[in-house]
């Protein structure tokens, strides 16, 4: 009995195994210690994170390897987005300390899940079964819900976290019933499985396009997009905001992954289908999107509207990859799709992050007028807001221009003149109030004189943020350059 | 391979943001945005002095790589149509930061050194010859932009500011389709110059005519999209009326020659009536509107707006006189306008007042004013030996060489803007002095008479001896007629 079975190479999953004996580590050191002693665990889970990083970049050599029975995969598309992952997570950290440690939300817990979560996410990211895709998907999620309710003495963060765990059940729900679907279509859940079955046409397409529509419904809860996205508001909304800053950045990067695994890398002979599908998403995703953060005076919610016709524009280069007649166009489509996650990552981390900034004990900056005359508190953050606010609204020269852009180029590649006009005139409607945020920083008296309290380390952490966000606007090849080159050797 | 343009593009930029280092220390910010005013000047002098007139093509060429990927280069370039835009720029630049001097107290280091970044961006706006760089260049304009209306501006400068952004970027984000759509036409290549050789059917063309119309006009602007510009300019602070004026205007009417001319002339050819009749309602009827202003800002917009009509005319008569003497008047404006926004603001600045009807009499308290500002409302009326007459004398010209009536109702604008601009200066400079307030008002300072009489002179340099700056533009122009004149089909 011994003779079958076989050891699975464990060396392709390295990243994931490291970090989930450190998050064990980390569980049995914190119980150890006191309140004083905190930073200790905050210090294990940002070497945790670095180590994986230093794994992730040793183990990557550009090869697909297939391990666990064809269960996981490694390959760059996946070594790329997971070192992005870190990264955001370090940022979320380091954004949020100051923050906890004034509402006591410091706690081991905090720490763990955020950990666990990113490990949810490293598998989603190189999952190649459905299967491993749903079991990281439920790691995140589950880990997120505990997140998001962490203060547990606040109603709205219960009912946040309640509201996000009902709806995220239903959308597990839908995905596993999509997967069934596929599972009965054509007898295998392995990703390059179904691709090679639907490549033979030996699936039922009725059934598999059937598991198809439960499958993008679950793909476009994950990202947000309408009409999935009544959690979104809410949610970013309720939450701690460092929790916020957790779920507007790096999930993205999974969902994006994930939306790649399913559609390009396993269902990629029923684009007709699933194209139709996504231009609706996106297409209500920006309208929706766009017209709802007008109306909004929080600021968290505002953001949150802007992610959802964020998204939108992600699912707009998603959909524009298949048609195109010359394949270097289908590639810049789907390098568009991937840059645009990254600038948005960076974008709302580094938003998030000034609202952070201006939070201190007992006060919430998170209504649009806690930023009134922010230019005269403080000018360089000002500065930095400007820069991301424009970038959001895609002005140049910074990154979310060339996201945008190159999203649009892909939309018009593939013949949808009409769509990217619509686009265009909604972000034209988006412009309107990322710029109130930046008349409120700049034209206006500051309501409010007390001086930022934030530690040294964040300050500067969120001024290369900023800075980040210019100079991926003016040199913007490099990124898009790893962008095309990950996907070409991970497709 | 010169690195002229760049250095002309980046100094202002580079040098703002060391203007901006100067945070609150109001005399050195002031200080090194004139010394970065003057360096980015100075830098634009050998353009127009190793400029060869007799070329028609590109020169000071530049060519790098930006993004590969797509194909997108870093390409700078002039001809004759673009360069004195460049020294224009520099120039107002040196005098916005000089007209700001005393006048701005508050954020002084931001307010120089949003100028600063705008002139920077604005010369890369009229070199930049890859189709991607250009609307870099264009739309990153606006912010800069938006923050001088919105923090240093009149009472009302919210609105002004949003409606001022939100116009412009409505019009250019349908010309960003065009150009993409351009990309993929022409087997994946941003630059201009190649666009130009490219071939595309006439309704493609209609569409990319009105797609880059509805960007360009809004910036010229012409008529009925300029609603913008009278609440940004009256809103606007000094400065900042002047470099719109001056310059920003002038973007939309060189994107028409650099853009829908050259890339859809068959399109052009068929639209031009359109053309034609939007110019000259621009020249009329807003000349009437501008009669009745009791704002001598909002009179001064709309004087512009006028102009700038005239400037679209001369385009879509496609003849040599027309387009050169558009040109001219592009030019000429940019030095007229300026000054007169530059002498409501001197008034502004001791009075707080816009308002004709607050004024009179100003002469006997102000006399050198007063020769200043009669010499550049004559200019603007368009009177002979002042720049304003050379470009409306030669786009009237052309304008009766190509149909009598569209001349004869071009030339209504030296009546009507005779009218206008003489009515004004005879409430606000002539007359009994009007009120008390006037009665205490004192003549300009040593500052105030360096940049008007550095204006007097190029207004009156330009209309006695136009030619070192027609003969620059002639090959160029003459290149673009030929262009025109065969069809894309």
């Amino acid at each position: 009995m011994l003779k079958n079975f076989l050891t699975p190479d464990l060396y392709p999953a390295m990243p994931e195994i490291f970090l989930l004996v450190m998050a064990c580590v980390i569980l049995l050191v914190d119980a150890f210690l006191g309140k004083a002693q905190r930073w200790i665990t905050g210090a294990l889970t940002l070497i945790s994170l670095v180590g994986c990083a230093l794994i992730t970049y040793q183990t990557m050599d550009g090869q697909v390897v297939l391990t666990f029975s064809n269960m996981f995969v490694d390959d760059l598309l996946g070594d790329f987005l997971k070192l992005l992952l870190y990264l955001a997570v370090i940022v979320v950290l380091i954004y949020s300390r100051d923050y906890l440690v004034a509402r006591q939300l410091d706690k081991g817990e905090f720490y763990l899940l955020v950990l666990f979560a990113t490990l949810g996410m490293m598998v989603m990211i190189s999952a190649s079964h459905f299967l491993t895709i749903y079991l990281g998907l439920e790691l995140l999620s589950l880990s997120l819900y505990a997140l998001v309710a962490l203060d547990r003495d606040s109603p709205r963060a219960v009912e946040a976290a309640m509201k996000y765990f009902v709806l995220g059940a239903l959308a597990s729900g839908l995905l596993l019933y999509g997967m069934s679907m596929v599972y009965g279509a054509t007898g295998t859940l392995e990703i390059g499985g179904v691709a090679q079955a639907l490549h033979l046409g030996v699936a039922n397409k009725t059934v598999l396009v059937f598991g198809l529509v439960f499958l993008v419904a679950g793909i476009a809860f994950k990202l947000g997009a309408v009409p999935f996205h009544m959690w979104v508001p809410d949610v970013y909304h309720g939450a701690p905001t460092p929790i916020t800053l957790l779920i507007a950045s790096a999930p993205k990067l999974a969902a994006f992954a994930m939306a790649m695994r399913i559609l390009v890398f396993g269902l990629f002979e029923l684009a007709q289908h699933w194209q139709s599908m996504l231009m609706l998403l996106a297409v209500l995703s920006i309208a929706v999107g766009n017209l709802a953060a007008i109306a909004q005076t929080n600021l968290k919610r505002m953001l949150a509207y802007s992610a959802i016709s964020h998204m939108g524009f992600l699912l707009l280069a998603l959909m524009s990859g298949v048609v195109g007649p010359d394949r270097h166009f289908a590639l810049i489509a789907y390098t568009s799709a991937m840059y645009y996650v990254v600038a948005y990552v960076m974008m709302s981390l580094g938003a998030f992050g000034v609202i952070l900034l201006l939070s201190r004990a007992g006060y919430e900056a998170e209504h649009l007028d806690d930023l009134k005359g922010l230019n005269q508190r403080s000018p360089w953050f000002a500065a930095v807001m400007l820069a991301l606010m424009f970038s959001m609204a895609g002005v140049p020269f910074f990154v979310g221009f060339f996201a945008k852009f190159s999203v649009l180029l892909a939309v018009i590649d593939a013949g949808y003149i009409g769509v990217a006009v619509f686009a265009v005139l909604f972000s034209l409607i988006g412009a309107f109030y990322y710029l109130r945020i930046v008349k409120l920083m700049y034209f206006d008296a500051p309501s409010d004189a007390a001086p930022l309290a934030a530690s040294p380390d964040m300050r500067f952490l969120l001024s290369l943020n900023g800075v980040a966000v210019a100079a991926f606007g003016l040199f913007p090849d490099a990124l898009m350059t790893l962008c095309t080159s990950a996907l070409l050797r991970s497709l | 391979m010169s690195s002229l343009l760049s250095l002309a593009i980046w100094i202002p930029i580079f040098g703002a943001f060391v203007v901006f280092a100067c945070g609150e220390q109001k005399k050195l910010a002031r200080w090194t945005a004139l010394a970065v005013a003057f360096a980015g000047f100075a830098i634009t002098l050998p353009l127009y002095i190793g400029f060869d007139p007799a070329q028609a093509g590109m020169q000071f060429v530049e060519q790098r790589p930006w993004i590969p990927l797509l194909n997108i280069e870093y390409l700078l370039g002039v001809d004759g149509i673009s360069v004195l835009f460049i020294l224009l720029n520099s120039f107002v630049t040196i005098l916005v930061v000089i007209a700001g001097w005393e006048v701005i107290e508050d954020k002084v280091a931001q307010y120089m050194g949003a100028f600063l970044i705008m002139s920077g961006l604005m010369n890369g706006i009229f070199c930049a010859l890859d189709a991607v760089l250009f609307y870099v260049f264009f739309e990153a304009s606006l912010i800069p932009m938006y923050i001088i209306i919105g923090v240093w501006g009149g009472p009302n400068r919210v609105y002004a500011a949003f409606k001022f952004f939100l116009y412009t970027l409505l019009g250019s984000l349908l010309m960003l389709i065009a150009l993409i759509w351009l990309y993929l036409s022409s087997g994946g290549s941003f630059n201009l110059l190649e666009w130009h050789q490219l071939r595309i059917d006439m309704t493609p063309q209609i569409l990319l005519f009105l797609a880059f119309l509805v960007a360009f006009a809004v910036k010229v602007p012409m008529w009925p999209v300029h609603t913008w510009l009278p609440d940004a300019h009256v809103e606007a602070p000094t400065g900042g009326s002047v470099v719109l004026a001056a310059i920003m205007l002038k973007l939309g009417a060189y994107g028409f020659l650099r853009f829908s001319l050259p890339i859809a002339p068959d399109a052009s050819h068929t639209l031009a009536p359109l053309m034609i009749t939007l110019s000259l309602i621009a020249v009329i009827y807003i000349g009437f509107v501008a009669l009745v202003q009791a704002d001598m800002k909002k009179l001064i917009a709309y004087s512009s707006i006028s102009h700038m009509g005239f400037v679209t005319l001369g385009f879509f008569i496609f003849n040599q006189l027309g387009i050169e003497g558009a040109l001219v008047q592009m030019v000429s404006h940019g030095f007229v306008s300026a000054a007169m926004f530059l002498c409501v603001g001197v008034m502004y600045d001791r009075l707080h007042s816009r308002q004709i009807a607050d004024y009179g009499g100003v002469m006997h308290r102000m006399p050198k004013f007063a020769g200043f500002f009669v010499l550049f409302a004559m200019a603007n009326a368009g009177l002979p030996a002042t720049s304003g007459f050379v470009g409306e004398f030669m786009v009237a010209l052309g304008a009766i060489k190509f149909n009598f009536w569209v001349g004869f109702a071009a030339a209504t604008t030296l009546v009507l803007g005779a009218a206008y601009t003489l009515w004004m200066v005879k409430r606000v400079v002539y007359g009994p002095v009007g009120n008390s307030h006037v009665a205490e008002l004192a003549d300009i300072s040593h500052r105030e008479f360096l940049f008007l009489a550095l204006l007097a002179l190029c207004v009156l340099a330009m209309g006695v001896y136009p030619f070192p700056f027609t003969e620059v533009m002639h090959a160029s122009v003459d290149n673009l007629l030929k262009h025109v004149a065969v069809s894309k089909l």
